[in-house]
């Protein structure tokens, strides 16, 4: 039945998008106070084997989602003390933080490798779960999805209709205005960083404790940087997060299908499975072709050290 | 309180020592995480750091593990210094290989002495060639060269398996993803007889040199250096930027395509699906902790390459996994990168609270 096989798909697209909005919504924050912190391949993976970690031993899906983000802030902190306290160059120290968290998740990995989770069931909410086809994709997903969607009203909220939004904008554009005006601008940026840390180690939780649900060695598989170029996609705009992320679900989910089904074509399916970093490197061409569009929307300051003696 | 005082110049001292400050922490970090693991810190640290050295052999294969290292390193370098921020060399790694390791395996019969030489040229062709894409993309339409070089890693990493499981496959590996052996003709000279250490090592001295005389004696090298550290003064200048990042971009291309050839046609012997194994990754460290300078890469290499040789005692020797090698790579680059700060800025007691 056709119809079904669309749900199926759709379903499993939205599953694809979730990680990559929530990690590519936490970067986000952190990109608009200013700091460019391209650990986020890093904070996954260490987010992913954490929270597998915690969920395998406590049988709670939820703690080990919420382990995700401490250990994503922690591996932060790390970027955050490095960059805002000392100084460091951020695209040297997110560097650092991706390899870094990319081998200690391996290390402390191991144990965990050819264990796997009971499959979390989804969040069914009564009535509108029932529809036909929207029911099954909007209402009846894992509760994570919800969550991204929460998160992406959140902070379009915050961002753009309260008073710290603007700070934390402010300070994104000009961090010696907004020193000079009074705001701790150190201590903002540290929040934004272990905001977008967290983000990315619930973006992780959610592939390892929801997605598989095992833990494999690699298997964040680049997700952390397409959210980075997610970021520029959407020109820092909550919204486009959204959109841009179910794009890529969709080309990661398609290719999966393809692969499954009986095509009449014979392709390769490495082929295949290269088409969500085609598509990457696409959709950056295409966004970053229009120089302006990039210099109106990004913070001004972003990746630039300030200290407040400067 | 203790604050950060600003310089009034960079410290020349700090600059240099900040590196062996780094290993120094990396060291002691070593000691508290096998303490950390419940292992005898001093037997781990003998395990990792010294038991690698031992003997001929093992010095052998540390240079045998830094020569990857120092190519790529050294070609990134090249970019780094203008701010050209080349991530993909693990990518252009493997079309090296592929490239220098397609040559082998189609001229399989040959056994001139011009073999070796063209593997060479197309590895370097070949890694030139992937990085030229992020480039291309970077002059043209300002694609942030740090996203397309990095997801140029996992297409090529697809290239090598598509090609290892179909049409390079070895008829008679029993299946196994890998391409034959490569003729004898088709491997690199071993240098010491009862080692592995092969000719590539002397292939990584000269980039070293000659990276040594690109950038810090050459006009082109301080041109790029100004691109990197005051691009409005380049601009003043007339020191394209456009330039900059295409000599970048293939320097690091072709030095990471001819460490990647020099793996498959070294040790390796064939191309597997293992041809990937995260040198390109470890150069970027290794390039920052050899501060973008070629004998500071040397040395830098070598440390690279005993964590790694460390990390494999430590599997056989600690029942630990080997991958606590690259958590030693991390924090030696966390610990530069932090005692940098002293390049920079002084530490003072102040009386007076800020």
């Amino acid at each position: 039945m056709p119809d079904s096989i669309l749900t199926s798909i759709l379903i499993a697209t939205l599953v694809a998008g979730t990680p990559l909005i929530i990690t590519a919504l936490g970067e986000l924050v952190t990109e608009t106070s200013g700091v460019l912190n391209l650990g986020a391949e890093g904070m996954m993976a260490v987010g992913a084997i954490a929270g597998f970690a915690v969920a395998y031993h406590s049988g709670v899906p939820i703690l080990g989602t919420m382990a995700g983000a401490v250990a994503g802030a922690a591996m932060a902190l790390l970027f955050a003390v490095l960059t805002l306290t000392l100084m460091a160059n951020q695209v040297a120290s997110g560097l650092a933080l991706s390899i870094f968290g990319v081998g200690l998740s391996a290390f402390a990995g191991k144990a965990y490798e050819s264990l796997s989770l009971t499959p979390v069931p989804p969040l069914r909410i009564p009535f509108f779960a029932e529809l036909p086809v929207v029911g099954p994709v909007l209402f009846g997903q894992q509760s994570p999805v919800y969550l991204s969607w929460a998160l992406l009203a959140g902070i379009a909220w915050f961002l753009y209709r309260s008073r710290s939004g603007l700070i934390l904008r402010a300070i994104g554009e000009s961090p010696a205005s907004a020193h000079a005006i009074g705001y701790p601008v150190i201590r903002i940026r540290y929040l934004a960083t272990l905001f977008g840390g967290a983000m990315a180690g619930v973006g992780g939780a959610f592939l390892s404790v929801y997605t598989t649900p095992f833990w494999a060695e690699g298997m964040v598989a680049g997700r952390g940087w397409i959210a980075l170029a997610l970021v520029v996609f959407a020109t820092w705009r909550p919204a486009r997060v959204l959109i841009g992320a179910y794009l890529f679900g969709g080309v990661m989910i398609a290719q999966l299908f393809v692969q499954a089904s009986s095509a009449p074509v014979e392709v390769p399916s490495q082929v295949l499975s290269s088409l969500p970093y085609l598509a990457t490197i696409v959709v950056l061409v295409v966004i970053s072709r229009n120089r302006t569009t990039i210099r109106l929307n990004s913070p001004a300051s972003l990746g630039q050290p300030f200290r407040a003696d400067a | 309180m203790l604050s950060f005082e600003a310089r009034l110049e960079p410290s020349h001292a700090m600059r240099y020592a900040s590196p062996f400050f780094a290993v120094a922490l990396t060291l002691a970090g070593g000691l508290a995480v096998f303490a950390m693991l419940g292992k005898n810190p001093l037997d781990g640290f003998r395990v990792f750091f010294v038991s690698p050295l031992k003997d001929m052999y093992g010095v052998a294969e540390l240079f045998l593990k830094a020569t990857p290292l120092m190519l790529i390193a050294v070609g990134l370098s090249v970019g780094f210094r203008a701010n050209v921020w080349n991530i993909g060399a693990e990518g252009q790694y493997v079309m090296g290989a592929l490239a220098g390791g397609g040559i082998a395996l189609h001229f399989a019969a040959s056994t001139s002495i011009l073999l070796l030489p063209s593997m060479v040229i197309a590895g370097a062709l070949g890694g030139a060639l992937w990085a030229s894409i992020a480039a291309i993309l970077k002059t043209r339409f300002n694609a942030n060269e740090i996203l397309v070089s990095l997801m140029l890693v996992y297409i090529a990493q697809l290239v090598v398996s598509w090609l290892v499981h179909g049409p390079w496959q070895d008829p008679e590996g029993f299946n196994f993803p890998q391409t034959k052996m490569f003729s004898d003709a088709a491997l690199l000279p071993i240098l010491v007889a009862g080692t592995r250490l092969n000719a590539a090592f002397l292939l990584a001295l000269g980039a070293l040199l000659a990276g040594y005389v690109l950038m810090v004696r050459s006009f082109m090298g301080f041109q790029m250096q100004v691109v990197g550290q005051a691009e409005a003064a380049a601009r003043y200048a007339g020191f394209s930027a456009r330039r900059a990042v295409w000599t970048g971009l293939l320097a690091g291309g072709a030095m990471a395509g001819i460490a990647g050839m020099g793996e498959v046609a070294g040790p390796m012997g064939q191309i597997t699906e293992h041809v990937s194994n995260n040198y390109g990754f470890a150069a970027i460290i290794v390039a920052f902790v050899g501060r973008l300078n070629p004998i500071g890469i040397f040395f830098a290499s070598l440390m690279m390459a005993l964590l790694y040789l460390g990390g494999e005692q430590a599997q056989q020797y600690l029942d630990l996994p080997s991958s606590i090698s690259k958590v030693f790579q991390g924090m030696l680059l966390f610990f530069l990168l932090g005692s940098d700060v002293f390049v920079n800025y002084r530490l003072r007691w102040s009386n007076t609270k800020i």
